[in-house]
């Protein structure tokens, strides 16, 4: 009976934090050995979905963050862009070439590169945006459990006000209040910092909440009890004893989050205020392309498209297994 | 002698999981005669609730019957389809739960609750139902059972909830109770009340009850005999004054010591070194070999079944008479 | 020579939980405001080296007490003075957390009391650390070790977490560190209910050795007489929120005076009373947030008369035993009968 909580125990609500613990202590190689002996990765093994999911993911994100490595034009260098190798078609297509293997936009650019360089604006909007947001909410979440009263009040009235704008909306506000207060050239320089400041002002609620949830649950159990005797200091406690016990869900919200915020970058791109045109993330491909898919350019659209969906579905279903992984009713 | 109303013979339970198969219940064998109470004590992790969900049929997959068998009042239970098994449980054999916040339904009233069970193993009418839920709630001893009939769980203490999960026990008139840890989450003062209760309802209706346990002080004064488990195997069985007073397997012996009681020195309580063995990690031969001081060789190599030790039956090889070297014993 | 000061005084302790409805549903449903009186007027003593005992069902207001002795909650009104101090009142915040080196507490559940996510080191360590009583690293190693040690523990155990450990090791790497800080006073509450009968008296006996050891004060609580029986030198008996009882531990088993503690003694189940036929008292706790008048234990009192229903009963002095009774002061008590409770059998 004692060993079934202890698997419960083990690895589903907390095996990331566990498995980093060794390598902090200066031990990588038990780490590996820890890693593949866990529940965590027996589970991971048996769902060929999740494999494949962790797969696509890892080729998608590997390859857009190698971009300037292995890219075989560069689409940012106007310079480099010849208008004569405008809207040519895939290579596999009449009137194509391998030169350009997915064909170029309207402006001559390849559909390859322009691909792997947008993916990677993406994700390095889209990564920090998390993190930002995490950091923000979590840390809210944390004191809004922790105190009660009115700062819990102030706090989660300002959570309900705005999640009842949608997320969207709440960037195009930031957004467009950056644009109105600085001055253009600013703008275009900082513009991925004011996205990734949108994203994370209208995600932060999420994980604010369930940190919060989780904080009350624990606040009582008898360890944070046991630290408040010993005369532990209430920074302290907060950081070193709950934060470690309520990030587990954190984790999980985050991955799905960011294919959201991979999502929402894309959408302010598409909807032209988002990163400026002349450095396109996907989103902004597939803007592009749209006006290009009734002359019967559909490539300019598509694989763009079809890169965001596979990042975004590949991204979602390892969250999804995350989520049944630390569940322990489900195994 | 009288036919046993229950028969455990053999009984063994596993569990699959990631590292292999664990044995849960390992050969269990028991039998119970009409009326009577028997124990099954043991501490946390020996198997006793096992036992128990297992005799009714309630084992929570991936737990599984992989041995022996299970007869009631002649009939072999252990293999019976799902449909057979449910009208028999409730019906010849009724559950308490350790937990009477857990067992009833918050959403409904008890009187709807009770009014339920009676007519799905009773064949009665509505009105006829309600009187017999209204006299059993009288029974149990919730006094204004009228007025009750309609109020919701909450509006009850713990030890009134109690009442009514042993009054939905017995609603069918069971032949059999089996009562898994009844008192555990009542307070003192009403943990006598209720096993007064449980007492007079197995005497006036003749139900046999399986009393499970980790409080030596209740089975002692409720049982008539006591079964004692430890790592999913009884170690020793007996009449339960026998079992108290010369316990004769070392574990009961280190048990009983343990115990703290009133009256008497007060000077340290006897330990058992060590701790019983998680499921996975069983030893060969005997399971209690690694903290036994009377440990012998046989003890490490085989186990022990149930031999007959004057007074009580106890798995232990220092009552085997002539021990061959194969290890099976002879009994004279 | 015995110290005669008290190590830890309780005068007058109130404590009381709001739980009142939020505003809106008070106003839809009427309601007064709700007052939960969780300890409502205590005080005793307890000296150095002693063990005093608390006991009662639930709803006495045990827990709470312990935790107002040991400065997680703040008394609603009343003091709690260890050597001399006022813990709600301290002189400064150095003075504050110098307190709470010397008061400590082990918790009831072994699986709640210690943090999943941390080491058994970092756990043992952490008063350690908080209060700076060691200079280095090294120094904090060796020193939980000997403290690991100290419970029986191997210092091997350190690097692991607490689920790797059984439910009465977890408590004894509770005890450990409770003990990191040299501590005087010890509340331990429940210590050993959630653990197995045999484990138990390891556990016990542990607390005992180390209390000999290191000259420790305790402050038990629990709701098991038995236990009690083996630990405590002096005993308090709760009911809803008032002490009823208060004597040496031999006197209150050979001779319980107060009605419910009698009433305890008579219906704990007994090892060595086989078969024994009961006619257990009936009742139940009242509910807390809606004592009766007058002595809280009255409903269920066989002695109960007009003046037990209107006046609360005063802890008076009998015989050496401190009761709160009017039936023990007018003497309508009759003596224990022989055979009715555990200490009274064979």
């Amino acid at each position: 009976m004692s060993s079934i909580r202890d698997c419960g125990l083990t690895a589903c609500g907390w095996a990331l934090a566990d498995l980093v613990a060794p390598a902090a202590a200066g031990r990588p190689g038990a780490l590996l050995r820890r890693i593949f002996d866990s529940d965590l990765w027996w589970s991971f093994r048996r769902s060929p979905v999740t494999v494949a999911a962790a797969i696509v993911a890892f080729v998608l994100i590997a390859s857009s963050l190698l971009a300037p490595w292995i890219a075989p034009h560069d689409p940012f260098n106007l310079a480099s862009l010849n208008l004569l190798d405008a809207e040519h078609p895939p290579a596999w297509l009449a009137g194509g070439s391998w030169r350009f293997p997915l064909g170029t936009d309207q402006e001559g650019r390849d559909m390859l590169s322009a691909i792997l360089y947008g993916s990677r604006l993406s994700l390095l909007v889209g990564f920090p945006a998390v993190l930002v947001s995490m950091v923000l909410g979590v840390t809210l979440g944390l004191v809004a459990g922790w105190r009660g009263g009115l700062i819990d009040t102030v706090i989660m009235r300002v959570a309900d006000v705005e999640l009842s704008f949608p997320a969207i909306l709440v960037a195009l506000l930031i957004d467009g209040v950056a644009r109105g207060v600085l001055p253009r050239g600013i703008h275009n320089e900082i513009a991925s910092y004011v996205v990734i400041a949108a994203i994370a002002l209208s995600f932060w609620v999420h994980y604010a909440r369930t940190v919060r949830a989780s904080t009350l649950v624990e606040r009582d159990k008898e360890y944070i009890q046991a630290a408040r005797v010993i005369g532990v200091r209430p920074a302290k406690i907060l950081f070193g004893h709950l934060l470690p016990n309520v990030i587990g869900p954190v984790l999980v919200v985050a991955t799905i989050n960011l294919a959201l915020a991979i999502l929402t970058e894309a959408t302010l791109s598409f909807l032209g205020v988002g990163l400026p045109p002349t450095r396109p993330s996907l989103g902004t491909l597939i803007r592009n392309g749209n006006d290009y898919l009734m002359s019967g350019d559909w490539w300019i659209s598509l694989f763009p498209g079809a890169a965001l969906a596979a990042l975004i579905l590949s991204v979602n279903l390892l969250g999804d297994w995350l989520r049944d992984a630390f569940n322990p009713k489900l195994r | 002698m009288t036919e046993p109303l229950l028969r455990v013979e053999n009984l063994r339970v596993e569990l699959p999981g990631r590292r292999g198969v664990v044995t849960a219940i390992d050969d269990v064998s028991f039998a119970v005669a009409p009326g009577e109470v028997l124990g099954i004590v043991g501490e946390s992790g020996a198997g006793k609730s096992l036992t128990g969900a297992a005799i009714i049929g309630l084992l929570e997959p991936p737990l599984h019957l992989v041995g022996g068998r299970i007869a009631f009042a002649g009939r072999r239970i252990d293999n019976l389809p799902g449909e057979a098994m449910r009208r028999i449980r409730g019906r010849q054999i009724g559950m308490i739960f350790q937990d009477p916040l857990t067992s009833l339904n918050p959403l409904y009233t008890i009187g709807r609750q009770l009014i339920e069970t009676i007519r799905t193993h009773l064949d009665l009418a509505p009105a006829s139902a309600r009187e017999r839920a209204l006299a059993l709630l009288h029974e149990v001893g919730i006094a204004g059972a009228e007025r009750r009939l309609y109020q919701y769980p909450h509006q009850f203490s713990g030890g009134m909830r109690q009442r009514i999960v042993i009054a939905l026990a017995i609603a069918a008139n069971p032949r059999l109770i089996i009562a898994d840890e009844p008192t555990t989450a009542l307070d003192v003062s009403i943990q006598a009340q209720i096993i007064a209760l449980l007492q007079r309802l197995s005497r006036n209706s003749g139900a046999a009850v399986v009393l499970i346990s980790h409080d030596m002080g209740l089975i002692a004064e409720t049982a008539h005999r006591v079964a004692v488990m430890y790592a999913g195997r009884v170690v020793e069985i007996g009449p339960v004054r026998e079992i108290i007073s010369h316990p004769r397997h070392p574990y009961t012996r280190g048990l009983m010591n343990a115990i703290p009681r009133i009256g008497g020195g007060r000077d340290r309580l006897c330990q058992i070194e060590g701790a019983m063995p998680r499921l996975g990690e069983i030893p060969a031969g005997c399971p209690f070999g690694p903290r036994c001081a009377e440990a012998s060789d046989a003890c490490r190599r085989w186990r022990p079944q149930l031999l007959p030790a004057a007074g009580t039956d106890a798995a232990c090889w220092l009552y085997a008479r002539m021990p061959a070297p194969t290890g099976e014993v002879v009994n004279g | 020579m015995a110290d005669p000061a008290p190590l830890l005084r309780v005068e007058d302790l109130r404590h009381h939980f709001d739980v009142t409805l939020p505003a809106v549903a008070r106003l839809l449903r009427r309601t007064p405001r709700a007052r939960l009186k969780a300890v409502d007027g205590v005080s005793f003593s307890i000296r150095r080296g002693e063990t005093f005992a608390l006991v009662g069902e639930s709803g006495c207001g045990k827990s709470t007490l312990a935790r107002l002795v040991v400065g997680l909650y703040r008394p609603s009104s009343g003091r709690v003075l260890f050597a001399g101090r006022d813990l709600a009142r301290p002189q400064s915040r150095r003075e504050a957390t110098a307190l709470r080196r010397h008061l400590q507490m082990i918790f009831q559940d072994p699986y709640a009391s210690l943090n999943p996510r941390w080491r058994v080191r970092r756990i043992v360590a952490e008063p350690l650390r908080t209060h700076r009583l060691v200079p280095n690293s090294a120094a904090l190693r060796e020193r939980v070790a000997e403290l690991l040690a100290q419970v029986r523990l191997s210092p091997a155990d350190a690097e692991k977490f607490p689920h790797e450990f059984s439910g009465g090791q977890r408590q004894r790497i509770s005890i450990a560190r409770a003990l990191a800080s040299n501590p005087e006073f010890l509340v331990c509450d429940e210590p050993t209910s959630a653990l197995d009968v045999s484990v138990q008296a390891q556990i016990l006996d542990l607390m005992k050795t180390l209390q000999h050891r290191l000259d420790l004060t305790y402050l038990f609580i629990s709701h098991n007489l038995a236990v009690i029986y083996q630990m405590a030198d002096r005993v308090g008996v709760m009911y809803l929120g008032r002490l009823i009882e208060i004597a040496d531990a031999e006197q209150l088993f050979a001779v319980p005076r107060h009605p419910y503690t009698r009433l305890l003694l008579e219906t704990i189940p007994c090892i060595d009373a086989v078969g024994r036929e009961r006619a257990p008292a009936g009742g139940e706790v009242p509910n807390p947030l809606d004592p009766p008048a007058g002595c809280s234990f009255h409903p269920r009192c066989r002695f109960a008369n007009e003046r037990c229903r209107r006046e609360p009963p005063e802890l008076l002095d009998l015989d050496g035993s401190l009761v709160a009774c009017h039936a023990a002061a007018e003497g309508r008590l009759p003596p224990t009968v022989a055979g009715s409770s555990c200490s009274t059998i064979a």
